[in-house]
């Protein structure tokens, strides 16, 4: 990270922990990274690592049972922890940061019509009127290829494609800088996932907002990220620059997970990694993926930083010595 | 929902309940516009003056309608209004009026009552009236004679020494008796009375009016008091609707906001709503509105705020809570907390509307329900005092022993109204649940 560059998003040492009857889930357990302007920042990893739980953490979207949540997240070097319930859903949610969220097809209200549905964060946020609301609206849903005549439907008319479609125009209709996209294509059909990308690439060209994906499916990050992050267990494994990271991962986790992809040329097989990720309930000292590592020693029963070991290339993982230039950082 | 909606006119029960609910609103509305609010309390509260045309205890005009039947109606001739009075001088400036009010009687019962009215104009001298009654049959009566003071009022039926004179039965009933017959049997044809008067001061006037009671009246017939008891079901149509529907919308409107409310905010919130409600679910509600009417009110209005009162906290807030804790978690109230939607507007457009199916055939049904709570407490005697309503009707022929002494259509027209009103709201109720409970959905 350079002093001084323009940064969007700042998040540091950001921490989530649940409780349960077991413990305390680290869902979220001293993330930091950065997004700058016009950038898409792909959070890869598998499932249960805690990629949704970063989304609610950013966007303050808590459940009831939150044991820990501690840290800091800058937006535009704005401090957002220490707002207030009340300023926070005023001037961070939508207008700041806005959600694709997870079940997105499910995200709209049965109840009201699809074009009331877009217009809602305008409403609620700018105080438009309805025609201006109605107008900006349609503009978003013909940014994402949805027909115009589709404001007057319900949510339930709409097939699920469509239904993701209208919840991808909710998240621009408001301008917001950030827009996190808790995987967008899940859930839908090939078919429908490669025009869903679509719709996503020609939307990240027209519109200077950033993207925080969060994803399990590489091949979605690799057409649309600029920036790569890989999460084992509720931690950042390795944060490096896509052009990097894809023909080189570094982390013996993000090699694993680039292996367990399907190719189309070449004859390796998809391989998949032995074992399971580990409970976050009292996670061991050491680093996380060890169990699983093929590469692991003595060493791995330390809890190892996240280094720089090539200008933006970080990872955690004993294997690389941190290059002489970059400190360690800190999580 | 509006495909729902679209549904109603397919079920007959509907469109039966639909076309009874119609009935009533139109008869609430024709209550309203005929009779205004305050001629309405005017006429209920009555007195002489006001009915005294009318019959005690009159039966409905359409009991005629049946076989065999031919109950007298009332029958009024007037001096001024179409009776004969002929003037005539007598000796000594004292000039002679002769009034002769003459009717036909072609009904098979005796009349109820008889009244004649005076009004006298005179200055110190009243003016002396002899009466006699002439028969069909050509018999002449003397009704005896007196003097009348301004407006006066002979009330012949009432006149003992008279019945002693026609040989012990009561007037109304001797002087249209045939003669001929054993029992007491109406002789039908042309009656007379004729009023001889003496008139003692130059500009003395006297004009006389014969009211002969009929024993039916009206639609609905009379009550005690000769009001028209039409008027109370006209008004008590739009009195109880007004109360069955602002009761019903005010409290489950307020109980759905009040249990998405405390599933919204949960913790405390949801605690104090569902200990209230409990408590409030014990209370015995009433006891609790017979103690407000016997010791503070009888006003409807806050009889209707108690109801409401007493209704917001009520089981169905534990149905809708475990709709809501269900609704709650639905992906798109997460969404709409995402992009920032106010607590406020999350309950009443992302949570309320989902329970609207729910509420409406309840809601629906929940109207008679408290009719009958207004119909009940005005038996009891606790009902506004200057209203007309169903129930106070059903309480004065309660307290008069209406089916004791056989006035059965008393009780029947408010009787009859209320069932017809549950019956209405029930079949478009039990309609609605049968469209929006999906499992009792017909396919």
């Amino acid at each position: 990270m350079k002093a001084g560059a323009p940064l969007l998003l700042q998040v540091q040492d950001l921490r989530l922990y649940f409780r349960t009857t077991r413990g305390a889930v680290q869902a979220v357990d001293g993330l930091s990274f950065a997004l700058g302007h016009r950038q898409a920042l792909a959070v890869l990893g598998e499932s249960g690592c805690g990629k949704s739980s970063l989304a609610r953490a950013i966007l303050r979207l808590l459940p009831r049972n939150v044991h820990t949540y501690t840290g800091q997240v800058f937006l535009n070097g704005a401090e957002l922890m220490s707002l207030n319930e009340d300023r926070f859903r005023r001037e961070v949610r939508w207008s700041g940061i806005s959600l694709v969220a997870q079940a997105a097809m499910n995200s709209l209200n049965p109840v009201i019509k699809v074009g009331e549905q877009v217009m809602e964060p305008l409403v609620t946020h700018r105080r438009l009127n309805r025609e201006e609301a109605r107008q900006r609206a349609s503009k978003a849903l013909q940014l994402v290829g949805v027909p115009v005549d589709f404001l007057d439907r319900y949510a339930f008319e709409l097939s699920g494609g469509m239904r993701q479609r209208v919840v991808i125009a909710m998240a621009l209709v408001a301008d917001p800088p950030l827009i996190i996209m808790d995987e967008p294509t899940s859930a839908l059909d090939v078919l429908t996932q490669a025009n869903i990308m679509n719709v996503l690439k020609g939307i990240k060209k027209e519109v200077g907002s950033s993207f925080l994906l969060i994803t399990h499916d590489v091949a979605t990050s690799s057409e649309l990220a600029d920036r790569i992050a890989v999460m084992y267990a509720g931690q950042l494994v390795e944060l490096g620059d896509a052009a990097g990271f894809f023909p080189g991962p570094l982390h013996p986790y993000s090699k694993k997970l680039m292996t367990s992809v399907p190719r189309l040329r070449g004859g390796s097989r998809p391989e998949f990694i032995p074992g399971q990720p580990p409970s976050l309930i009292n996670p061991s000292a050491g680093c996380r993926f060890a169990p699983r590592c093929s590469f692991r020693f003595n060493r791995c029963q330390e809890d190892p930083p996240l280094v720089e070991v090539e200008p933006g290339q970080w990872v955690k993982c004993w294997l690389y010595p941190a290059n002489s230039n970059a400190g360690s950082h800190a999580g | 929902m509006m495909n729902s909606w679209r549904e109603v006119p397919r079920y007959t029960s509907a469109l039966v309940g639909l076309a009874i609910i119609a009935a009533l609103v139109g008869l609430a509305l024709y209550g309203i516009i005929a009779i205004p609010y305050g001629e309405a309390e005017r006429l209920w509260r009555g007195g002489e003056g006001v009915w005294i045309d009318n019959p005690r205890n009159a039966q409905p005009g359409w009991v005629n309608l049946f076989p065999g039947r031919n109950l007298p109606e009332t029958i009024i001739v007037d001096s001024r209004e179409g009776a004969t009075k002929r003037s005539g001088r007598g000796s000594d400036s004292v000039n002679t009026v002769q009034i002769s009010l003459d009717f036909d009687y072609p009904y098979d019962d005796f009349p109820s009552e008889l009244n004649l009215f005076f009004d006298a104009r005179s200055r110190e001298r009243p003016p002396h009236a002899s009466l006699f009654w002439l028969t069909p049959d050509g018999r002449m009566l003397s009704l005896g004679e007196q003097n009348v003071e301004s407006s006066e009022r002979y009330s012949i039926s009432l006149d003992r020494r008279l019945a002693r004179q026609l040989g012990g039965q009561s007037p109304e009933v001797a002087l249209f008796a045939d003669p001929a017959r054993e029992s007491p049997q109406p002789l039908q044809g042309r009656y007379q009375l004729l009023v001889e008067a003496l008139l003692f001061e130059a500009g003395t006037d006297l004009d006389a009016r014969l009211v002969v009671y009929g024993k039916v009246h009206g639609l609905a017939g009379t009550d005690h008091l000769r009001r028209d008891i039409t008027v109370a079901l006209l008004w008590g149509a739009a009195v109880a609707l007004a109360f069955g529907l602002l009761a019903a919308v005010g409290s489950s409107v307020t109980t759905l906001i009040i249990a998405a409310m405390g599933v919204w905010y949960g913790r405390w919130a949801d605690a104090s709503i569902q200990r209230i409600t409990e408590l409030n679910l014990i209370l015995p509600a009433l006891p609790i509105l017979i103690l407000v009417g016997t010791l503070y009110t009888r006003s409807i209005w806050v009889i209707l705020g108690i109801v409401i009162l007493l209704g917001v906290f009520s089981a169905s807030i534990k149905v809708y809570r475990a709709i809501f804790l269900q609704v709650k978690e639905s992906p798109y109230i997460e969404a709409s907390q995402a992009y920032g939607a106010s607590n406020r507007r999350i309950i009443l457009f992302y949570m309320v509307p989902r329970v609207i199916p729910v509420l409406v055939p309840g809601f629906v049904t929940l109207i008679p329900s408290f009719v009958f709570l207004e119909a009940s407490l005005a038996i009891l005697g606790l009902s506004d005092p200057v209203l007309p309503t169903w129930g106070k009707v059903l309480n004065d022929a309660q307290q008069n022993g209406a089916l004791y002494k056989g006035y059965y259509y008393w009780v029947l027209g408010p009787a009859m109204l209320l069932m017809l009103t549950g019956l209405g709201f029930a079949l478009v109720g039990f309609t609605l649940d049968r469209i929006f409970n999906p499992r009792l959905r017909e396919l």
